[in-house]
């Protein structure tokens, strides 16, 4: 995983919840259905528009509510490359460090820029920047504890039938 | 120490952990639920692993979608039947005894001091009886399943002092809402909630119960009420010594709530920290109410609906929905009448379960609709359709809504 990406950005809100990332009503369906519906009462263009490597910029809260990995994993599914936040609910940061999708605490990305502008994320200096407009902000890096899970590929990367030994974190 | 400093610690083997440390952490008990738990045990046997770490330890309950709405979900919950057998699990609770959050501490699985972990947002519910208890996603549950460890950060603690009592149309619900009026949906974001304070040693758990699910709307990694003798009392166990926080215990930040002050209270569409008094929600025209969830489907609040509406009946065109949290509650509330009463009033009772607070099935609200519901969130699309508005409330509140016909307060229902 590279520490610098630079992709498309989808701007949303506050509050962005697990309820709009991953609809109840498909809970248990497979993720090629799953990820049709991603944020669709929020934006209905942006599951069919979003392209691989994007990137996603989002208020406060984001992945507030459920503890429903799908809505991480539904995000991945559609090719985004890292999700900026001003802050996000906890469980939904530990899910998408848990199946390896970055992430980045930065409190005033969404500020300073709009959907359709090109962002670059430096996971290690915790910034966002706005290349279009040449904004920037500074964020958080995530705790070196996450950022090894992440860099491995997610929490399961270590797990196997030969490795029952405790897990360093 | 806090509370959830002291059970992580306990849990990694350490004298003393501090909040931020990163620590790894013996898991006491790990709950999976129908959503998830075929793929947890799916993606265990992808990765070559048959055994669990210890099968006294894991729980798994079929109580979202109850009974199943479609033949797909039925084979799903086939299937997790299937791997209950497989892997051995020691607690397994199948479709029609309840929510997973009302029957593990009503069975007696849940005791204080644990370190808790279930892949659902709501686990925090289990702090209500001294445990360390918080949701996590698949991923995290099959390398916890896998290894019986899983890694937290230490939490920073907020303290909330309770004082004084709640009145007769005032409930536990309103204390949580409060709560959020109060800090905000992000206001204990990362954070362990610990509650104590006159106020706290006095609350039933069942009121406990509330609060500490709905920790979780708060952002909150744990909501816990130190175990006391009502703990105890409920678990029908004699006191032993169980971690309480040390007298100099470090807080982020110590908040105060006077329970007697506060009344009845309405979460407005789509925060749960929208929260005004009942009397000025606008008495806004409803489709339905819903009386249920882990938040609320217990005894107490099916007494508290059955004494509003007895004697009355639910309003034209609105669906009263009632669905006990566990089988238990709901013979309970047989014995006691309370189900006759909210049948009379015009209530149809579902099964023991989720119900439709999730959003799956078993009564969601169509576009444009409004519902009032004694469950824990209101964001668009919770219950249905995205363009239908919830609004979250106390039991008694939900129930004099049905008979109003509109989101009303209490006491314009039922008379003291």
């Amino acid at each position: 995983m590279d520490d610098v990406m630079r992709g498309r950005v989808w701007r949303f809100g506050d509050d962005i919840s697990t309820d709009l990332l991953s609809p109840g009503a498909y809970a248990v369906d497979p993720v090629d259905i799953r990820r049709l519906h991603v944020l669709e009462s929020v934006d209905p263009t942006f599951a069919g528009s979003v392209e691989a490597g994007d990137l996603l910029v989002a208020g406060r809260n984001f992945g507030c509510g459920s503890s429903r990995e799908t809505a991480p994993e539904n995000l991945a599914a559609l090719g985004i490359a890292c999700v900026v936040a001003a802050s996000f609910a906890r469980i939904f940061l530990r899910n998408a460090v848990a199946i390896g999708l970055p992430v980045l605490v930065c409190p005033d990305a969404h500020g300073i820029v709009e959907t359709g502008q090109q962002g670059q994320v430096d996971l290690a200096a915790g910034t966002f920047e706005n290349l279009t407009t040449g904004a920037s902000a500074v964020g958080e890096p995530l705790p070196d504890e996450m950022r090894r899970i992440l860099a491995a590929g997610g929490i399961l990367a270590g797990v196997t039938v030969d490795d029952a030994s405790p897990r360093s974190v | 120490m806090t509370v959830a400093e002291k059970i992580l610690a306990r849990a990694a083997g350490r004298e003393e952990v501090r909040a931020g440390e990163f620590v790894v952490g013996e898991i006491d008990l790990a709950m999976t639920h129908d959503i998830f738990a075929a793929k947890v045990f799916d993606t265990l046997l992808a990765h070559g692993i048959e055994e669990l770490f210890d099968p006294t330890k894991v729980a798994v309950v079929i109580d979202h979608f109850v009974p199943a709405p479609t033949a797909a979900i039925a084979d799903l919950q086939r299937r997790t039947r299937e791997h209950v057998k497989r892997f051995d699990v020691g607690i397994f609770y199948d479709a029609g005894e309840g929510i997973s959050h009302q029957l593990l501490p009503e069975r007696g699985h849940v005791k204080p001091g644990m370190l808790i972990i279930g892949t659902d947002s709501h686990t925090t519910t289990y702090g209500a009886l001294g445990a360390a208890a918080t949701g996590v996603g698949t991923s995290d549950m099959v390398a916890a399943m896998a290894t019986g460890r899983l890694w937290f950060r230490v939490p920073e603690t907020i303290r909330f002092d309770l004082d004084g009592a709640l009145d007769r149309w005032t409930s536990w619900k309103d204390v949580v809402l409060s709560v959020a009026r109060m800090i905000g949906t992000d206001g204990a974001q990362y954070r362990s909630l610990e509650f104590g304070g006159p106020g706290a040693v006095e609350a039933p758990i069942s009121g406990r119960l509330t609060v500490a699910n709905m920790a979780v709307e708060l952002g909150a990694k744990f909501g816990i009420f130190p175990a006391d003798e009502t703990t105890f009392a409920y678990l029908g166990e004699p006191p032993t010594e169980v971690p309480g926080p040390d007298p100099d215990a470090e807080y982020l930040d110590i908040r105060t709530l006077d329970l007697a002050s506060l009344g009845p209270q309405v979460a407005l569409p789509s925060d749960v920290d929208l929260v005004v008094a009942a009397s000025e929600a606008g008495g806004v025209a409803i489709d339905q109410a819903f009386l249920g969830s882990c938040t609320n489907g217990r005894l107490d609040d099916l007494e508290a609906a059955a004494s509003v509406v007895a004697g009355r009946s639910v309003a034209p065109g609105v669906r009263f929905l009632v669905a006990p949290a566990s089988r238990r509650v709901m013979e309970d509330a047989l014995a006691a009448g309370y189900i006759a009463t909210l049948v009379e009033a015009g209530a149809t009772i579902l099964a023991p379960g989720c119900g439709p607070c999730f959003g799956g099935h078993g009564g969601l609200l169509g576009p444009g609709e409004r519902g009032i519901s004694s469950s824990n969130r209101n964001f668009p699309g919770r219950m249905g359709s995205a363009d239908a508005e919830i609004f979250l409330a106390s039991p008694a509140t939900v129930a004099a809504s049905a008979v109003a016909g509109r989101v009303v307060d209490p006491r314009e229902v039922a008379d003291g």
